[in-house]
């Protein structure tokens, strides 16, 4: 067995000053069974090549091309934004060096399934400190029990189902509060800081501080069933039995929006992290996919046969993983809206989770199972880890920052080790682990300086820098009327007048004739030319594979 | 007489020409006079030289005298030789050649009032257009720091302080001129005063700048020439009318300001407006008394254009003869002021330091030591940067050969058999399609048919059961495991069932392209376990059991999203204006329809929407609804050098915020436009600040640095920039 966590050096990321950067290792060791070692997991240098290589990762939109007859003006102005984005990647490139750390995995012996590995073994295995990530909380007489992690990974809240809450710093296991609500608890929830959190209970939703102090009773909130919190825009989205989907601003403590969604009782939900637009899963196999701005849904796919179980959506806004009363485990592409792969669980999952770094933990049952690869193409034969529970799975959620599985169920908490789960490098000023109060406080200001607005909230992200078509053209016509010309319009072909009858009425056609259609000549030259390349390229392919990749000729090659 | 008079104008001239001949050739003299008076005396008069017929000590450079003088002389008298000389190349022959074919004449140069009045013009130009470039940069630079030429705040060297600092006692006065006088170092500086002055006169970007510079001018004189020759061409009079108003009213509005700015000209035009007002009263131009006046004067009874031509006449007399305003007498004064004080350099003899050098007798731009200093520090910076990139290459290759270490120790599946997996999926993919376009077609001709076709109804089910699985009930859905993994076996069969289906029965009409039913039951993978589930209580098998009840309430999960798409879909299509009116022009009444004419004239179509986006794909809703709120944030309009929303919009696309960017970059961006230093004195721009920082900017470009330049110095950059241009 061969378990290697990350040494995280926590530096910040891209943007980051060098007087923030913060030493420490997380657990660290290479350990060596049987006299066995290899250096590297290839399947997890595969994702970290994915994501992380630079070329990809600093690349900011498209180039843009000068056009042929363009104005000086025009040309200067698109090479100086041109250079400027050139010059930020580099510089972006450059911090690179800075992100030296890489993911931890954990591989088996010759003809040893990862996922016979016992957690009690990978205890053993790592040492003390990495080792005691892995603990359970034996808390049989409020369960089930629901958690979340704060955004920084250092607080964990757990509510059981009969009211009990509790929250704690996990690490030191130094408990925070304590308390009963004497009320149903369906689901707790970390706001922008550790020192707030939100607790669904049977009628209302509250809001309590660290300390266990009720600050808010918000009555607007009837019988919340799940709630998401969108970090940068402050929003608390809820989701009721009543089939209400309502949007809490917590900077300023008001109800954003308030929508009927008419699909019955709202019990799966998840958000996306790339948009932040929420994913409602619904009894009749649907999902469905909300903004605050729109009265109806913006997406509605229809994913399962039977009522949806849970959803979970990656960091990048690219991947869905569902699973329904079909005992189907579903991945789609969420940009596309189409079905990857899908693949059966004989037990089904209830709870899913995904990881920073795209581990999918399904609970089936009793068990729950974690996935490696699951995000692509290529479907899932086995899982990477497994590990079984006593009692029905309520929660699940990843420790960000950490290789930290928590686990809420019947009888209490568990917290499991997952080695290549957390991200290694993070942001310290986004999410840093390690901050102080002081800067907790000075992170709270500027977040909430740079709070987004919750009408940008949308299916593109990027909208914002996107020109308003629809404005933009009724404006275009109404100059266009104005002026009694188009402003924006290519200056007519107008042929020169030359002498000795060249420049006859049929000539000028001609001459006209040559030019006409200019713009649409290129691309078809263009597409043209490239379907050649194409089919040269498969001739080529094809004349290889039956002359069986040799000729005669092919000696006096170099 | 006659002949007299000749004889002696010419002896005359003769005279005056030959002042300083030798007496004893007098009588010689004399005769050949003589029969030259002869020789002119018959019609022409043909003036020839003096031959020199004897050798002497003193050689009048007058009777020099080449045989047959009079005579037009050829190209080929002078080159002739050049065609028989070997060492002559072809190509100055064949060019030669070519002269001596073309007949054409040079051109008479302009008169001297024209090219004065060219130049003056070209030279105002040149002025201005010096100017021209430096403020366009200006424009365009993305950062100005006011005052313009800053001295560097750093550390100077000893010459620097020293020269600004003055002799003043007697006995300095006199150690200087000793060591000035011998033009000795001083201080032990690295170059002699007279190196440093020959460096300083002229550097070669200098004088090829000045080259360029004198080459434009020219060109651009012999433009105006020519083109004023052309226009002095034009015969046409309405032309010149119509061109002489037009000076007359640039002339006018020249004038006023050339009385504030220039009173002397001003003065001088007076005089000419009074010369030309004379010459009016003393003509009778313009008086209508010509030949064509008193003809225009007896059409001008019945002809209106004749009597207006008249009057026009009138009025230019008028005009003409008017007495102009004389300019008050404190103008005069100015004049006189402006008349007095004229520089004193003017008088200044023209300074020659070093006679060798030519370069020197012109006048030199202060060029500072500091130029050098400056360079250095660039070239260093330079290389700082160099370094920073080998770095990065160091780095970026370092992790290469990371990447393909490990590629070699641990077997990495191929990127390339990815691909082919993700490929062989999307195929799977696209041949369900078909085949499920293919049913959902034969659907549709079913209904067309004749509605409900129960026996082709039967049919299709019979094929779908071959197909796909249906879960209506629990029993269903308990019996799917097992059914799960024979249906894969069996599915090859099916497309090419179907397919035949589609080939044996075309079309009719084009519906729904693909059939929601078979993206559901896509083929799952059934996942081992590692260890299986415990055995389920009796009691939760129940619960679940219910559950699944509750969820499949009777309905089919895909028949209700298929009837929301279409509704969505039908909600989004524009609906039929009817303008029917039923009664009119026909018999009305209940259970009557239109005809058909009225309903093809009154039903009012409108264009169909753009294809929804969810078109291709079966299982999901899009909703068409814009969201006008974010349109509220986003840019309605095209600034300016934008030309279409592709490009603005790239142009934009790079975050301009602290979280997306470095530091450095963040800074570089926010840029304030203009910089002033606090408590600086912004003077205006001279020549010299940009002409400097040509001279610094052109030096860079040599040593190759050009990246370099343009990423550190901002705005020398640009003034880089401009030179390659301009040059």
């Amino acid at each position: 067995m061969l378990v290697f966590g990350f040494w995280t050096t926590k530096i910040c990321n891209t943007r980051n000053c060098f007087n923030k950067i913060v030493l420490i290792a997380l657990f660290s060791l290479t350990f060596h069974c049987n006299g066995f070692a290899s250096i590297v997991c290839p399947d997890l240098k595969k994702i970290l090549t994915k994501f992380d290589s630079p070329s990809r990762w600093f690349m900011l939109g498209k180039k843009c091309k000068v056009p042929a007859g363009a104005r000086e003006r025009l040309k200067e102005a698109i090479a100086i934004s041109e250079a400027m984005s050139e010059h930020a990647q580099k510089q972006a490139a450059r911090y690179d060096l800075l992100l030296p750390e890489d993911a931890g995995f954990l591989e088996g012996d010759e003809d040893e399934d990862t996922n016979t590995i016992s957690q009690a073994d990978i205890a053993d295995a790592v040492d003390i400190t990495s080792g005691s990530k892995y603990f359970n909380l034996h808390l049989s007489q409020f369960g089930p029990y629901r958690l979340d992690y704060s955004r920084t990974g250092r607080n964990l809240l757990v509510g059981g189902k009969k009211g009990h809450v509790a929250c704690i710093d996990w690490q030191t296991k130094d408990l925070k509060c304590e308390m009963n609500v004497m009320e149903t608890v369906n689901d707790v929830k970390w706001l922008h800081t550790e020192a707030m959190f939100a607790v669904a209970q049977k009628r209302w939703l509250y809001i309590y501080d660290s300390k266990g102090v009720e600050l808010h009773c918000v009555k607007k909130f009837n019988d919340v069933l799940r709630m998401q919190f969108l970090p940068y825009h402050f929003l608390l989205a809820t989701a009721s039995a009543t089939g209400f989907l309502q949007y809490l601003d917590v900077s300023i403590g008001k109800e954003v929006a308030a929508i009927c969604t008419k699909m019955g009782r709202l019990d799966v939900m998840a958000q996306n992290p790339h948009n932040a637009v929420i994913h409602l899963g619904h009894p009749n196999g649907t999902v469905s996919l909300w903004s605050p701005n729109q009265k109806e849904s913006l997406v509605k796919m229809l994913c399962h046969r039977g009522a949806v179980r849970s959803l979970a959506v990656d960091k990048t806004g690219t991947y869905m993983v569902t699973s329904g009363l079909d005992r189907k485990l579903k991945v789609y592409d969420i940009r596309a809206f189409k079905p990857l792969h899908s693949c059966f669980l004989p037990a089904g999952a209830s709870c899913l989770s995904l990881s920073q770094r795209g581990l999918l933990s399904a609970a089936t049952g009793e068990i729950v199972q974690v996935y490696q690869n699951v995000l692509g193409s290529n479907p899932v034969s086995k899982p990477y880890m497994a590990h079984r529970l006593r009692g029905q799975i309520w929660g699940l959620a990843y420790c960000p920052f950490e290789d930290v599985l928590g686990i809420g169920h019947g009888e209490g908490f568990t917290s499991m080790i997952v080695p290549g789960a957390g991200e290694p490098n993070f942001d310290a000023l986004d999410t840093n682990p390690y901050r102080s109060h002081k800067q907790r406080q000075e992170w709270e200001v500027k977040a909430l300086l740079e709070k987004v607005q919750p009408e940008l909230i949308g299916l593109d992200p990027g909208q914002l820098s996107k020109v308003d078509q629809a404005s933009f053209e009724q404006r275009h016509k109404e100059q266009i009327e104005a002026l009694g010309f188009d402003p924006l319009a290519k200056d007519k072909f107008k042929p020169r007048t030359k002498k000795k009858g060249r420049s006859s009425a049929g000539a000028i056609e001609k001459r006209k004739r040559k030019v006409a259609h200019e713009d649409q000549r290129d691309e078809i030259r263009q597409s043209v030319q490239e379907r050649t390349e194409r089919e040269k390229e498969l001739k080529e392919k094809s004349n290889e594979k039956k002359l069986g990749n040799k000729s005669t000729l092919d000696r006096f090659r170099k | 007489t006659t002949a007299d008079f000749a004889v002696k104008t010419h002896i005359w001239t003769d005279d005056w020409q030959v002042h300083h001949l030798i007496e004893g050739s007098d009588d010689e003299r004399k005769h050949k006079k003589l029969l030259e008076a002869i020789g002119s005396m018959g019609g022409r008069k043909r003036k020839k030289q003096n031959e020199r017929s004897e050798a002497s000590v003193q050689v009048s450079e007058y009777f020099v005298n080449a045989e047959g003088t009079g005579d037009k002389v050829n190209l080929s008298d002078l080159l002739g030789t050049v065609e028989k000389t070997s060492g002559a190349s072809n190509k100055t022959k064949k060019q030669l050649r070519n002269l001596q074919s073309s007949k054409e004449t040079l051109e008479l140069p302009l008169n001297k009032q024209q090219t004065e009045k060219v130049s003056a013009e070209f030279s105002v130009q040149l002025l201005v257009s010096c100017w021209k470039n430096i403020i366009l940069q200006n424009q365009k630079a993305e950062q100005m720091v006011f005052p313009l030429n800053q001295e560097s705040s750093g550390p100077k060297r000893v010459e620097q302080v020293v020269a600004g600092w003055k002799v003043q006692t007697p006995l300095e006065q006199e150690i200087f001129r000793l060591l000035h006088g011998s033009r000795q170092p001083v201080n032990d500086p690295v170059l002699t005063p007279v190196e440093e002055q020959s460096l300083k006169a002229m550097s070669l970007e200098e004088a090829k700048i000045r080259r360029a510079e004198l080459q434009k001018a020219r060109a651009l004189q012999s433009y105006y020439e020519a083109k004023a020759k052309r226009e002095k061409k034009i015969k046409s009079k309405k032309y010149h009318k119509v061109q002489n108003k037009a000076k007359r009213k640039d002339f006018l509005k020249q004038f006023d300001e050339m009385v504030k700015t220039n009173p002397e000209g001003a003065l001088e035009e007076l005089k000419k407006m009074e010369l030309s007002r004379m010459e009016e009263r003393m003509s009778l131009k313009h008086q209508n008394s010509g030949k064509w006046a008193k003809s225009k004067a007896i059409m001008a009874k019945y002809d209106d254009s004749a009597r207006k031509a008249m009057q026009e006449q009138l009025q230019m007399n008028k005009d003409l003869t008017q007495k102009m305003v004389v300019p008050s007498d404190d103008e005069h004064e100015s004049i006189e002021e402006g008349l007095e004080t004229v520089p004193d350099f003017v008088n200044d003899p023209e300074t020659v330091i070093d006679p060798v050098n030519p370069w020197m007798r012109g006048q030199l731009t202060h060029e500072e030591p500091e130029v050098s200093c400056v360079t250095a520090e660039e070239v260093q910076t330079a290389e700082e940067e160099n370094e920073e990139e080998e770095i990065i290459g160091e780095f970026e290759r370092k992790r290469k050969l990371r990447q393909v270490v490990e590629e070699d120790v641990v077997e990495v599946s191929d990127k390339e058999e990815e691909d082919e997996d993700e490929e062989e999926d999307v195929s799977e993919f696209n041949t369900l399609f078909r085949l499920m376009r293919s049913e959902k077609t034969r659907e549709g001709s079913n209904q067309t048919r004749g509605g409900l076709n129960t026996a082709g109804e039967e049919d299709e089910e019979g094929l779908l059961s071959e197909g796909q699985i249906r879960v209506r009930s629990i029993e269903d859905l308990e019996v799917l495991d097992e059914v799960v993994e024979p249906r894969a076996i069996e599915e090859p069969s099916a497309p090419q069932t179907a397919a035949a289906e589609a080939t044996s029965e075309p079309p009719h009409k084009k519906k729904r392209e693909i059939n929601l039913k078979e993206v559901l039951t896509k083929e799952a993978k059934a996942v081992r376990l590692p260890f299986l589930p415990t055995v389920v209580d009796e009691e939760e098998r129940d619960e679940q059991i219910s559950i699944i009840k509750e969820a499949f309430a009777g309905d089919d999960v895909i028949s209700d999203f298929i009837k929301d798409k279409s509704r969505q879909e039908a909600a989004g299509r524009p609906a039929v204006v009817d303008l029917t009116l039923p009664g009119w022009g026909e018999w009305g009444g209940v259970g009557l329809k239109p005809p058909r004419w009225k309903r093809k004239r009154f039903r009012i179509k409108t264009a169909p929407p753009p294809p929804r986006q969810d078109q291709k794909l079966p299982d999901v809703i899009i909703s068409e609804k814009r969201t006008a709120s974010v349109a509220s944030h986003q840019v309605s309009q095209l600034p300016f050098p934008f030309q279409n929303t592709a490009q603005f919009e790239s142009s934009i696309r790079t975050p301009i915020g602290s979280t997306w960017n470095t530091q450095t970059v963040v800074k570089n961006m926010t840029k304030p436009k203009v910089v002033t230093k606090l408590g600086a004195i912004i003077e205006p721009m001279v020549k010299e600040d940009f002409i400097k920082s040509k001279t610094t900017a052109l030096w860079l470009l040599e040593i190759g640095h050009k990246k370099f330049v343009f990423s550190v110095l901002g705005i020398v950059g640009l003034h880089v920039n401009s030179c390659a241009f301009c040059l």
